[in-house]
C-alpha cells in the first residue's frame, strides 16, 4: 500500500507580473492573460538554486507530516532547469536534509516529473516505507526575456513543491496509475545548452488529446464516473488547457484546481504546489476520488488516482 | 457531399462561424484555427471521415489549409 500523507511547497517572494514581463517580450499584459490565465508568476533570487528551493519545499512538507528526514526510505527529485545536470539536485536536497546515506534519484523531465515520482513513490513505499517526492525549478533562468522568447517567457515561473508517500499512514490511498512517454516527439518540448525550447501549439495539441485519455483510461478501468471525482489536479501549463482537459473528460470545471494565474507554469514543480495548495484548503477529510495528471517533456504523460482511506 | 465541402463543414462547426476560406487560405494565419481549435478540428474530422488521426500527425502543417487537410484525407483513406 502507499498513501498520500502530507504535501508541502515554497514560491520565490518576488512577484513577476504580465506589466512587467509584456513590454521585455513585446506582448500586451491583457494578451499574455488571454493566452495563457497567467497574471503573475515568481522568479527566484540569483541566490538561489534549484536545489535550495527544493529543499525548502522539503521541509515544508516534512513540518506539515510531522515527520522527520531520518525517517525517509527515498527521496526523488524532478526537474527540467537543474543548475547542474550530473549529479543533479537530489544529492544535494538530501544533504540538506541532514542525510549520508538515504537514496536520493533524480527524474529530469520537465513538467511531468512529479507525476512520474509520485508513480514511482507508489511503486516504492512497500519497501522503502517513505518516499519524498520533490519537484523544483527555477524557469526563469531557462527562458528568453526577449521578443523571440516570447512564448515561453510569459508561461514560465519558478517554485518548489513536496509529497510524502507512505507506506503505513495517509488521507489518501493511491489506487491506481499510468504512465505514458512517446519519443517521436520529443523535439517539440526539450532543455538543451541551458536553454528551454517549445513548439508550444503541437505541445498543446498533444497535450490536450493525451492528458483525458490517460485520466479516462485510469477512471474506467477502476469503475469511476468523471463526475464523482472530487478534486483534479493536473500540472498547471496553462488555463486554457486545464479548461480543454475538464470538458473533454466531461467532468465540472470547478472540480479543477488551479493556481496558475498565481504563480505562471513552475514545470515539474507545478503539480505539488497545486496539491499542496488544494489540500491546505480543505476542512474535512477527502470523501471521493483524487486524480492527478500531468504532460511534459520527453514526451511523458500521466495520471495518478488516489482514493479516500 | 464533396470532401472539400465536408472539410469546411467541420471547419465551421468548429469555429462556429459560417465561414468560407478559400482551399488555399491558411486557416492559422487568417485567425480561423489556433492549436486548441485545431484539436477540435481533427476529432472533428475523424468524426466525418471515419478516419483515426495518430498523435503524430498533429503538426499545423498537416491541417494549415483545406487542400492540406484534403489531400491528407485521401492518403488516410
Amino acid at each position: 500500500m502507499a498513501y498520500l500523507r502530507a504535501f508541502g511547497s515554497w514560491l520565490p517572494p518576488r512577484r513577476v507580473t504580465n506589466q512587467e514581463i509584456a513590454p521585455l517580450v513585446d506582448a500586451t499584459p491583457e494578451w499574455i492573460l488571454e493566452v495563457s490565465g497567467i497574471e503573475e508568476r515568481r522568479y527566484a533570487s540569483d541566490q538561489d538554486t534549484v536545489a535550495s528551493i527544493g529543499l525548502l519545499a522539503a521541509r515544508d512538507c516534512l513540518e506539515k507530516a510531522g515527520a522527520t528526514a531520518a525517517e525517509l526510505g527515498m527521496i526523488l527529485v524532478a526537474s527540467g532547469s537543474s543548475d547542474r545536470f550530473c549529479p543533479g539536485p537530489a544529492s544535494q536536497i538530501a544533504a540538506g536534509l541532514g542525510l549520508a546515506s538515504t537514496p536520493a534519484l533524480d527524474i529530469p523531465v520537465a513538467s511531468a516529473g512529479s507525476l512520474i515520482g509520485l508513480t514511482l513513490a507508489a511503486q516504492l513505499a512497500p519497501t522503502a516505507g517513505r518516499v519524498l517526492v520533490i519537484g523544483a525549478e527555477i524557469m526563469s533562468r531557462r527562458v528568453a526575456l526577449n521578443p523571440e522568447g516570447k512564448n515561453t517567457a510569459i508561461l514560465f515561473g519558478d517554485g518548489a513543491g513536496a509529497a510524502l508517500v507512505d507506506a503505513e499512514t495517509g488521507f489518501a490511498r493511491i489506487a491506481d496509475s499510468c504512465l505514458f512517454t512517446d519519443g517521436t516527439a520529443a523535439d517539440i518540448l526539450f532543455v538543451r545548452d541551458g536553454h528551454f525550447h517549445m513548439d508550444g501549439p503541437a505541445v498543446i495539441m498533444h497535450a490536450s488529446r493525451k492528458m483525458p485519455r490517460a485520466i479516462n483510461e485510469l477512471l474506467t478501468r477502476n469503475g469511476i464516473a468523471p463526475g464523482e471525482v472530487e478534486a483534479f489536479l493536473l500540472h498547471q501549463a496553462n488555463l486554457n488547457l486545464i479548461t480543454r482537459v475538464a470538458a473533454a473528460v466531461k467532468a465540472p470545471r470547478e472540480r479543477f484546481f488551479t493556481n496558475i494565474a498565481r504563480y505562471g507554469n513552475t514545470s515539474s514543480a507545478s503539480l505539488l504546489i497545486a496539491a499542496a495548495e488544494w489540500h491546505s484548503g480543505q476542512t474535512a477529510a477527502l470523501a471521493g476520488p483524487l486524480v492527478f495528471s500531468a504532460f511534459g517533456a520527453g514526451l511523458n504523460w500521466g495520471a495518478l488516482l488516489a482514493l479516500p482511506r | 457531399m464533396e470532401p472539400q465541402a465536408r472539410i469546411l463543414k467541420v471547419l465551421q462547426k468548429v469555429t462556429g462561424k459560417e465561414i468560407t476560406p478559400g482551399a488555399d487560405e491558411s486557416l492559422f494565419v487568417s485567425g480561423l484555427l489556433d492549436s486548441f481549435a485545431l484539436t477540435d478540428f481533427v476529432s472533428g474530422l475523424e468524426e466525418e471521415f471515419g478516419v483515426s488521426i495518430p498523435d503524430s500527425d498533429l503538426s499545423a502543417r498537416k491541417f494549415d489549409t483545406i487542400s492540406k487537410v484534403e489531400s491528407y484525407l485521401k492518403a488516410k483513406a
